[in-house]
């Protein structure tokens, strides 16, 4: 009953069907492109703006308000072994995940107990001015294997670089209730006023079983999640990365220079 | 609407529910149910999909070679998909950003290719895009139904909106873990496909 098809027919028919689905797809990738980089965009930024303590993790804000927040932020990329400004590479378009990737951008990561394999040559900073331009917080990305996944998010650290204003993350995919408390804004309330780093800038904040004591009294240590003790030590082991001398340590030092010979300069005059 | 029509589109719901009955889909109903938000965008995807793949396939039923079917079957569904996706990342980027890979995944949705093989191959356009919704459908009931206990019972929201007050925020309800892991949307259809056999008890296979 079934009518023959000839291979000829078949040949042509498959090369029609695809070429109609292709049109199709690409002319929709193309027409929404330039929507979904806005979005892209758009979710980085907020990001910034809820490890900054800007913005609530579930508050809904209009694109204009986001811009309008993140005005006072400026997108700096740095060398991260020597914590030095690299005006050369825009950082409209540098994708630090992309670098990581690139072995002609990255280098080899020294080993850590956070499993990142590869370090990029450059990071991308965000550095918090007040209205007269003076350096007031600073955001650096942090990433780190948790329980069963890479946890990806910011930290923001006062202009002393030791004052943790905030952490946020943006992507990962710990267990829902335990690990990926991360997100519990209540959890991420008890990280500002903390102290990430002693007064000779080595990295002492800790997420510990149990409970910890008011930022004033207890600065090294937040409240662990319960449950979540690898998460949490996931946790632990990226401050110590990042914050370290193979992360933004070099970068942090810059910082306080900057933030010394500003105040300096308001001094004299 | 003539018998023959409303059946074709009804039966689906309850009598013959892709998920319940003919236990397909299963993936996706344990993936994204974890919120009814997620959830209906979820349906909606698959309804898009569901119907331009079953109008197509049956559109072209008479001019598909048969040794190279599923094939063409396939790239039909994949291209909806990837449409269906694109414009998510555009539009609903933060529920895309949530369903992830599973947008992707419906490729792979054993009732959008069961649906165009065993239905939109025999039948006209018409009849075929009334199936496509009836099953749609079939399977959304199932998603919400299923999405609906376990943001309530996991997490005390519905739609993201505080119906019981949690503990942890002050109020009575103490959550239950389970409802937000994988196993908790195993128990809940287990449950749901156990209460439909009750109901229409000629669903009960025959014991081998």
């Amino acid at each position: 009953m079934q009518r023959q098809f000839s291979v000829l027919y078949n040949l042509l028919f498959s090369a029609a069907v695809c070429g109609v689905c292709a049109i199709f797809v690409s002319s929709s990738a193309v027409t929404l492109k330039e929507r979904q980089d806005v979005n892209k965009l758009l979710d980085k930024k907020k990001n910034v703006l809820q490890a900054a303590g800007l913005m609530e993790a579930r508050e809904k804000i209009s694109a204009e308000e986001v811009e309008q927040r993140f005005s006072s932020f400026r997108a700096v990329v740095i060398d991260l072994a020597t914590g030095e400004e690299a005006p050369e590479i825009d950082a409209e378009t540098f994708d630090q995940q992309k670098a990581k990737k690139d072995p002609a951008r990255s280098r080899e990561a020294p080993p850590n107990f956070s499993l990142v394999k590869r370090f990029p040559n450059h990071a991308l900073v965000y550095e918090m001015t007040d209205a007269a331009g003076a350096l007031e917080a600073v955001v650096v990305p942090v990433e780190g294997y948790g329980l069963g996944s890479t946890l990806l998010g910011f930290l923001a650290l006062d202009k002393d670089t030791r004052t943790v204003r905030g952490l946020a993350y943006y992507d990962h995919k710990e267990t829902p209730g335990l690990g990926g408390e991360v997100d519990n804004p209540r959890w991420k309330a008890m990280w500002p006023g903390r102290l990430a780093m002693d007064e000779s800038f080595t990295p002492q904040i800790e997420v510990i079983k149990g409970a910890a004591g008011k930022p004033a009294d207890d600065p090294y240590r937040v409240d662990g999640l319960s449950g979540a003790t690898i998460t949490s030590r996931g946790v632990t082991n990226m401050m110590e990365l990042w914050l370290g001398p193979d992360g933004f340590g070099p970068y942090l030092e810059r910082v306080r220079q900057r933030v010394a010979a500003g105040s300096q300069v308001k001094e004299a005059a | 609407m003539s018998g023959k029509k409303r059946d074709v589109l009804l039966d689906p719901l309850f009598n013959n529910n892709p998920i319940a009955l003919q236990v397909l889909g299963i993936c996706s109903a344990l993936a994204v149910t974890t919120k009814l938000e997620t959830s209906a965008v979820m349906c909606l995807a698959v309804i898009f999909v569901l119907l331009g793949s079953n109008f197509s396939v049956s559109l072209l039923r008479n001019q598909i070679p048969p040794n190279i079917r599923i094939i063409v079957q396939l790239t039909i569904i994949a291209s909806l998909v990837i449409i269906t996706d694109q414009f998510l990342k555009a539009y609903l980027f933060d529920i895309s950003k949530q369903l992830s890979v599973f947008v992707g995944l419906i490729i792979t949705n054993c009732i959008i290719m069961g649906r165009a093989e065993a239905y939109a191959m025999q039948n006209n356009p018409v009849m075929s895009v009334i199936d496509a919704m009836g099953n749609a459908l079939g399977y959304s009931a199932i998603l919400l139904g299923t999405a609906f206990l376990r943001e309530l019972l996991g997490s005390g929201k519905l739609f993201g909106v505080e119906v019981l007050p949690l503990v942890t925020e002050g109020g009575w309800y103490n959550p239950n873990g389970l409802m937000l892991l994988s196993p908790g949307a195993f128990f809940i259809i287990g449950i749901m496909i156990w209460v439909l056999r009750i109901w229409k008890p000629d669903q009960i296979e025959e014991e081998g």
